[in-house]
C-alpha cells in the first residue's frame, strides 16, 4: 500500500491500482452543494475520470463550481430552502443529467435521511453513510444511547428527556455542578446553557427550553456534565461495505468562535499515542454499531486530564477534512466515492500513519474589527497564495465573483503542511501574508494574530481560547508585529520606485530637471524614521535610522504583493496606495506610511491631528444602497434590537437595528437617499 | 561691496519673516503653514525662484505709509514640479491678513503674464482676508486685473487654485475662473457674503464652515473639486495632480514610464455587469482595472456622484475619464452631473487630453425639480461639450445607453472616434418596459401580452447589435479585453487632427 504526499494540494491520493479494478465505478457524480466543497469533490472526480454535474441557484449562476463541472443544472432561486435544500429538484437534476451518484458535501442535505431515501428510491447512489446511521446519529439523545451501548465514553448525564424544572434540578444534583443544558435537536450553540448552581439550573432550563422551541420547533432538553477546559478533538473514520472500519487519526478543532471552528489541525498537540488509540477504537466501535459506511467524524470533548467524552457523530465529510488528508496522504473524497461504489478499503489500520503536521484556517468574509460582522459583495481583487507541497487552498470563489448574502460567508480554507507544528504554523503565516482579498472584509489579520499568539504556538488550547484571549473582541491592539523596520523599509523602497518614475516624466524644463532625493522620512504612527535609499542592480541598499538593509526585489508598481528579501530574510507585504499614503499589510498588522522629504516631515509636525468621529455613535450604512425608510427621528429613544432604518441593496431590503439602547441625536440622511458603504445615517447622543 | 551684500541679506531676511514670528506662530498653531513653507512643500526642493520680494504697497491713507512689509502679503515666482515649470503665487496671511492691495495684485499679474508667455501652469495658493480696505478702489482694480488675466489664460495654460484660508467676497471670483479649485478642510472657506451678512439679510444662522467650507463646496455646491485633510496632504496631492496636466494648450499631456502592459487582460470584468439589469455595480472598478497601475485621480468625487470624472493614464499618458455611475441614481444624467461632466470635457478638450467615456445611462432624470431647474439647458451643456471636442474620443458602452442620453454620452454621432460596446450593452430609445407600454398601449391591461411584448423588445433591442448594424458601434468587445482595445484606439488616435470652423467663440448654453 503506497501513499504519496508529494502534492497535498490535489494528489494526496493513494495509488489507485491498489483498489480492485472494476467497471462498477460511477460514471457521473452530481454534487448537491456549492462553493469550495463542490469544487473539492469535482477535483477528485475529474482525476478519477468520472463525469461531474453541478447544481446552482440564481445567485450562483457564475459561481466557480458551475464553471468547473462538466454539466450544470439550475435548481431554483437564491435562497437555499428553495434550491440547495429542495430534494426533488436535486433528484430531478440527477435524472436529467443521468448522474448515477450524488456527493452531498457538508451542510445542506448531507445529513438528511429523506434525501438519502429519495435517491435510493431512484436507484441513485448516495456517497455517504446509510439511512440507519444518518438517523441514529442525527439525534443527540439517540446517538448518546447508542454510543454508551457501544462502550464509548460519554459525558455523565441524563440521556432521557427532562421532564420539567424540578426534574432538571434533581438530575443536575445527581451529576454534580457545573452542568450543561442542551437542546436535543440543537446544534451550533443554540439552546445551550451552563448552570453552576441550582438557581442557574432553574433559570437555564426555562431559557434552553424556550430557545429550543423557537429555534428548532422541538423543546426537548437534556442535561450533562459540563467539562472544564475542554478541547474539541474529533476522530475521522472511514468504513466500507465489507466490514472494514478504520480510524484516520484525529483533528483538533478547539479554536472556535461562538462554536464555529476557526482553526483546525492534525494531529492534536495534546494527544498521546495511547489516548489516540483509545479514542480511535471507540470511534470505530460506534461506527460499527450503526453499520457505518463512508467517511464520518466522531467528535469528542477532552478535558485537561485527557479524559474524553463522546459529543456527536457527523455522518458526512467535514469542512476540516483536508488536514487529515495531508497527514495521512489519503484522499477522503476518493475513498468515499470508492466505498460508495462498493469497493473495499485498500488499506488496513496498521497502514494508517500520521506524518507531519497540517493546519487549516477558515478564511471568512467578515470584519474581525467589527465584531466579525459578515461582509458580502464582489471580490474586486482575489489573489490566493500559490499552492505548493506546503500550501493548499480549497476555494469556491474567484476574482470578480460574489460573496452572496444567501450562504455561508466562507471564502476559502487555507491549509498548510510542515514536518512539525511550528513549520506548519510558519507556512500558514506566510500564506496569510500572501492572501490578497479586496472588495469584502475578511479575517486574515485575525487568523494571523491567532497563528502568532504565544499560547496558540505552545498548543495550550481550549474551546474557550478566543473568548479567553480576546475578551473584548478583536482590535488592532491585539496584533503584535515583531519587526517594526519591515514596513519602514518596504515603504521607503516603494516610494523610491514611484519617485524615480516621476523623475522620468516627459516635459521637464531643460536646466531645471528633477532628481528624486535619496533621503526620506518614513512616518508610520508615532514613529518617524530616516531612510536613505540607493538603487542597486537587483534591488536597493537602505540605511534606516543608521541600520543597513539590503533589499532584493523585482517588485513592480502593478504588484499588490511586495515580495522581497530584506537582509536575506524573505518578506511578503501587501501594498495599497491610498492618496499620499502607502497602506501596508504584514503579519496581520496594518501600517499607514507617509514617505516625504525631511523638510516636509518637519512641516508635517504643524499639522493638527484631527480626532476621527466616534463611529460607535453613528448608524452606518453597511452596504451601498437606497435608504428606503427611516423608522426614527431626532430625539427618539431606541432600544437595542429596534429597527432604525431600512436599506435596499440588490433588491433586498435590509433592516438596520440598534446595537444598543440610545437616543437619536440627528438623522443624517433622508428616505430615498442613495448611500455609500459606511455613510452615517443616524447620529446618537 | 561686502556691506551692500549684507544689506541685501538683511532685506531678504526681513521679507522672509512676513508678518513677524508672532503671527507665524499663531498661524502654525492653527495647523496652517506659511506662504513660503507651502511653496517649499509644493515645488521640487530648492527649485523656487522668487520675484518681487521687495515690492511694497503705495498706500498713504490711514497711516499705512508708516507700515511696510516687503513682499506686501504675497510670495510669487516660479519653480519646478517633478522638473516641469510652474508659476506660483502664495498669499501670506501673516501680512495684513493676506489682503489684496494694488501692488499685491500687480505681483500676481506679473507671474501670470510670464506664465502665458512661456506656456506654463499657474498655481495659486489662496489665503487672504479679502481686499485691502485702506486702499479702496485701487484694491478692487487689482482684483479685476487678476480676473482679466484669469480669463485670458483660460484654456491656454492650466490654472489651479488651492484655497488654504479665507477667500470671501470678490476674491472668490479669481479661483472661480480657474480650472480647478481645491480646498483644505476646516481651515478654508469661500463665500460671496459671510455668515454675519447672511444673518442680517436673510436671518439664516450658519457657520463659515457650513456656508462655504471644503465639505460644502465639494459635496453641495460643486464649486470646489477636492477637499483635503490638511496643508501637507493638499500640497502633496496637488503635486500629484499637476503630473497629469500638459503645460499649455499647445502641448500634449506628459508621459512617464509604466509597469503596466497595454494588453493586460482583466478576467474579473466579465462578471462586473450583473445579470439583473436593474442591479447596480461600481463603475469605479472598471476605471481602476483598465487604468495604468490601478490609479485614478478623481475630480469632484462627492458631488453629483451619478457621474464620475477624473484622470487616469494609459500607456503612461493622461486620459480624462467620464463615466456614469450606476450605483448612484442608476447613473442617470441630471443638472448637476451634466454640468460637472461638461466642464471636465471642456477642460480635457482645451488641453489635448483624450477622453474615455464609459456609458451606463438609463436617461435623463425626470421631475419638476429638474425641469424647473433647467435640465434642458444644463443637459445641453454636456451635449455641446462633447460635440465641440476635437480631442481623441473613445467610448465604451457597458450596459444601458438609452434615449437622448445615449446621444449625449460621446456617441458616434458626436464625432466619437472609437465607439465600443460590451455584449451586455443595450442601446435603445428606452428600456424594454417603457417602450412596450408606448408601442403597445392598447395591450396595457393584458399583463401576459405585455410580458411577451417586453420579452420581444428585449430580444430585439436590448443588445448592441442593432447599433452595430448601423455602424454606430465600431465593435462589440469582451469586457476583459477593454484595456487593450482602448489602449490601441488611443495609440491610433495619437496624431488625430480635427478643427472646428473659425468663429469668435461658440455660444454654449450657459
Amino acid at each position: 500500500m503506497a501513499q504519496t504526499r508529494e502534492h497535498p494540494a490535489l494528489n494526496c491520493a493513494l495509488t489507485l491500482n491498489s483498489f480492485s479494478e472494476d467497471d462498477d465505478m460511477f460514471k457521473k457524480i452530481l454534487v448537491a452543494n456549492r462553493g469550495e466543497i463542490a469544487c473539492r469533490v469535482f477535483k477528485t472526480a475529474k482525476r478519477m475520470g468520472i463525469g461531474t454535474v453541478a447544481v446552482y441557484s440564481d445567485a450562483d449562476r457564475d459561481a466557480l463550481h458551475v464553471q468547473m463541472a462538466d454539466e450544470a443544472v439550475h435548481i431554483g432561486p437564491s435562497a437555499s430552502n428553495q434550491s440547495y435544500l429542495v430534494i426533488d429538484r436535486i433528484v430531478a437534476a440527477c435524472k436529467q443529467t443521468g448522474a448515477d451518484a450524488v456527493h452531498p458535501g457538508y451542510g445542506f442535505l448531507s445529513e438528511n435521511r429523506k434525501f438519502a431515501e429519495a435517491l435510493a428510491a431512484e436507484g441513485i447512489a448516495f456517497i455517504g453513510p446509510g439511512v440507519k446511521a444518518i438517523e441514529a446519529m442525527g439525534d443527540k439523545i439517540t446517538s448518546k444511547l447508542i454510543a454508551e451501548k457501544a462502550g464509548v465514553s460519554t459525558v455523565p448525564g441524563y440521556t432521557g428527556v427532562v421532564d420539567g424544572v424540578e426534574h432538571a434540578v434533581k438530575i443536575s444534583a445527581d451529576i454534580g455542578y457545573p452542568v450543561m443544558l442542551k437542546a436535543s435537536a440543537g446544534g451550533g450553540g443554540k439552546g445551550m446553557r451552563v448552570a453552576w448552581s441550582e438557581e442557574e439550573c432553574r433559570d437555564g432550563f426555562e431559557r434552553a427550553t424556550n430557545e429550543a422551541r423557537s429555534s428548532f420547533g422541538d423543546d426537548r432538553v437534556f442535561i450533562e456534565k459540563f467539562v472544564e477546559e475542554p478541547r474539541h478533538i474529533e476522530i475521522q473514520v472511514i468504513a466500507d461495505s465489507h466490514g472494514n472500519t478504520l480510524y484516520l487519526g484525529e483533528r483538533e478543532c478547539s479554536i472556535q468562535r461562538r462554536h464555529q471552528k476557526v482553526i483546525e489541525e492534525a494531529p492534536s498537540p495534546f494527544l498521546d499515542e495511547a489516548t489516540r488509540k483509545a479514542m480511535g477504537e471507540q470511534a470505530v466501535a460506534l461506527a460499527k454499531a450503526v453499520d457505518y459506511q463512508s467517511a464520518g467524524t466522531v467528535e469528542f470533548i477532552v478535558d485537561s486530564k485527557r479524559n474524553f467524552y463522546f459529543l456527536e457523530m457527523n455522518t458526512r465529510l467535514q469542512v476540516e477534512h483536508p488536514v487529515t488528508e495531508l497527514v495521512t496522504g489519503l484522499d477522503l473524497v476518493e475513498l468515499m466515492i470508492r466505498v460508495a461504489a462498493g469497493e473495499k478499503l485498500p488499506l488496513a489500520q496498521s497502514d494508517v500513519k500520521l506524518t507531519g503536521w497540517a493546519m487549516e484556517s477558515r478564511v471568512y468574509a467578515e470584519d474581525p474589527f467589527r465584531n466579525f460582522m459578515p461582509s458580502i459583495g464582489r471580490l474586486t481583487h482575489y489573489l490566493p497564495p500559490k499552492e505548493s507541497k506546503n500550501v493548499r487552498v480549497d476555494t469556491g470563489v474567484f476574482e470578480g465573483g460574489e460573496v452572496s448574502m444567501f450562504y455561508d460567508p466562507m471564502i476559502a480554507k487555507l491549509i498548510t503542511y510542515g514536518n512539525t507544528r511550528n513549520e506548519s504554523i510558519e507556512h500558514m503565516v506566510e500564506a496569510l501574508d500572501a492572501y490578497y482579498i479586496r472588495g469584502v472584509n475578511h479575517n486574515i489579520s485575525f487568523l494571523n494574530a491567532l497563528m502568532v499568539h504565544p499560547r496558540f504556538v505552545e498548543g495550550r488550547l481550549t474551546t474557550n481560547f478566543i473568548a479567553d484571549e480576546f475578551p473584548d473582541g478583536f482590535s488592532a491592539e491585539n496584533i503584535v508585529h515583531r519587526d517594526p523596520d519591515v514596513p519602514v523599509v518596504v515603504a521607503a523602497v516603494i516610494n523610491q520606485n514611484f519617485r524615480n518614475r516621476s523623475a522620468a516624466m516627459s516635459g521637464q524644463a531643460r536646466g531645471l530637471s528633477y532628481h528624486a532625493p535619496a533621503t526620506w522620512r518614513v512616518i508610520i504612527g508615532d514613529r518617524e524614521a530616516e531612510a536613505s535609499v540607493v538603487p542597486q542592480s537587483k534591488g536597493y541598499s537602505l540605511v534606516v535610522d543608521g541600520k543597513p538593509y539590503e533589499v532584493v526585489t523585482n517588485w513592480k508598481r502593478t504588484d499588490a504583493l511586495f515580495k522581497a528579501t530584506i537582509n536575506q530574510k524573505p518578506v511578503c507585504v501587501q501594498v495599497d496606495r491610498e492618496g499620499i499614503y502607502y497602506d501596508l499589510f504584514h503579519r496581520g498588522a496594518y501600517f499607514r506610511a507617509l514617505v516625504v522629504p525631511p523638510a516636509t516631515a518637519e512641516l508635517n509636525k504643524y499639522m493638527i491631528v484631527k480626532e476621527p468621529p466616534d463611529l460607535s455613535k453613528f448608524l452606518l450604512s453597511p452596504m451601498p444602497g437606497l435608504l428606503v425608510s427611516l423608522t426614527v427621528a431626532a430625539g427618539d429613544s431606541v432600544k437595542a434590537g429596534e429597527e432604525l432604518a431600512v436599506v435596499e441593496a440588490m433588491k433586498m431590503e435590509n433592516s438596520l437595528r440598534a446595537l444598543q439602547d440610545g437616543v437619536v441625536k440627528v438623522t443624517l440622511a433622508e428616505a430615498g437617499a442613495s448611500l455609500t458603504v459606511d455613510q452615517p445615517i443616524i447620529e446618537f447622543e | 561691496m561686502h556691506e551692500i551684500i549684507q544689506q541685501l541679506e538683511e532685506k531678504r531676511k526681513k521679507a522672509r519673516l512676513g508678518g513677524g514670528q508672532a503671527r507665524i506662530d499663531a498661524h502654525h498653531a492653527k495647523g496652517k503653514l506659511t506662504a513660503r513653507e507651502r511653496i517649499e512643500l509644493l515645488l521640487d526642493p530648492d527649485s523656487f525662484e522668487e520675484w518681487d520680494m521687495f515690492v511694497e504697497h503705495r498706500c498713504t491713507d490711514f497711516d499705512m505709509e508708516l507700515d511696510h512689509v516687503p513682499g506686501d502679503g504675497v510670495v510669487v515666482g516660479y519653480g519646478t514640479l517633478n522638473g516641469r515649470l510652474v508659476f506660483v503665487f502664495s498669499q501670506d496671511f501673516t501680512v495684513y491678513g493676506g489682503s489684496l492691495s494694488e501692488t499685491h495684485a500687480e505681483k500676481i499679474c506679473k507671474i501670470m503674464d510670464q506664465a502665458m508667455k512661456v506656456g506654463a501652469p499657474v498655481i495659486g495658493l489662496n489665503d487672504s482676508g479679502g481686499a485691502r480696505i485702506q486702499e479702496g478702489v485701487a484694491s478692487l482694480g487689482g482684483y479685476a486685473d487678476v480676473f482679466q488675466r484669469n480669463v485670458m489664460a483660460s484654456g491656454v495654460i492650466p490654472q489651479i487654485s488651492m484655497i488654504m484660508g479665507p477667500c470671501a467676497g470678490g476674491a472668490v471670483y479669481s479661483p472661480a475662473m480657474t480650472d480647478f479649485i481645491f480646498m483644505v478642510k476646516d481651515s478654508s472657506y469661500m463665500f460671496v457674503t459671510g455668515p454675519d451678512v447672511v444673518k442680517t439679510v436673510t436671518h439664516e444662522t450658519v457657520t463659515a464652515e457650513q456656508l462655504g467650507g471644503a465639505i460644502t463646496h465639494t459635496s453641495k455646491s460643486g464649486v470646489a473639486d477636492l477637499a483635503f485633510e490638511n496643508d501637507v496632504e493638499a500640497l502633496l496631492m496637488l503635486r500629484r495632480f499637476v503630473n497629469y496636466l500638459p503645460a499649455n494648450n499647445r502641448e500634449k499631456p506628459p508621459v512617464w514610464p509604466t509597469d503596466d502592459r497595454a494588453d493586460r487582460m482583466e478576467m474579473s470584468l466579465d462578471t462586473l455587469v450583473p445579470d439583473d439589469t436593474n442591479k447596480p455595480y461600481d463603475m469605479k472598478e472598471l476605471i481602476l482595472k483598465i487604468a495604468d497601475e490601478d490609479e485614478f485621480f478623481e475630480i469632484q468625487p462627492n458631488y453629483a456622484r451619478n457621474i464620475i470624472v477624473g484622470f487616469i493614464r494609459m500607456e503612461g499618458s493622461t486620459v480624462g475619464v467620464v463615466a456614469n455611475q450606476p450605483m448612484v441614481l442608476a447613473g442617470c444624467l441630471d443638472i448637476d452631473s451634466s454640468k460637472k461632466a461638461a466642464r471636465f470635457v471642456r477642460f480635457c478638450d482645451a488641453f489635448n487630453i483624450p477622453i474615455l467615456t464609459l456609458v451606463d445611462v438609463p436617461g435623463f432624470m425626470p421631475g419638476t425639480t429638474q425641469e424647473y431647474g433647467g435640465i434642458i439647458k444644463h443637459g445641453a451643456k454636456l451635449l455641446y461639450a462633447y460635440a465641440e471636442a476635437t480631442v481623441p474620443k473613445v467610448t465604451v458602452i457597458t450596459r444601458k445607453a438609452y434615449g437622448g442620453a445615449y446621444d449625449v454620452m460621446s456617441s458616434k454621432h458626436l464625432r466619437g472616434d472609437v465607439n465600443f460596446a460590451w455584449p451586455s450593452a443595450e442601446i435603445a430609445v428606452m428600456g424594454p418596459k417603457g417602450a412596450v407600454e408606448i408601442i403597445f398601449r392598447k395591450d396595457i391591461g393584458d399583463a401576459e401580452k405585455i410580458a411577451a411584448r417586453t420579452e420581444e423588445y428585449r430580444l430585439k433591442f436590448a443588445n448592441p447589435f442593432i447599433a452595430g448594424k448601423r455602424g454606430y458601434i465600431d465593435d462589440v468587445i469582451m469586457p476583459h479585453e477593454t484595456r487593450k482595445r482602448v489602449c490601441r484606439s488611443l495609440a491610433m488616435l495619437r496624431e488625430k487632427k480635427l478643427e472646428n470652423p473659425w468663429r469668435k467663440h461658440g455660444n454654449i448654453p450657459l
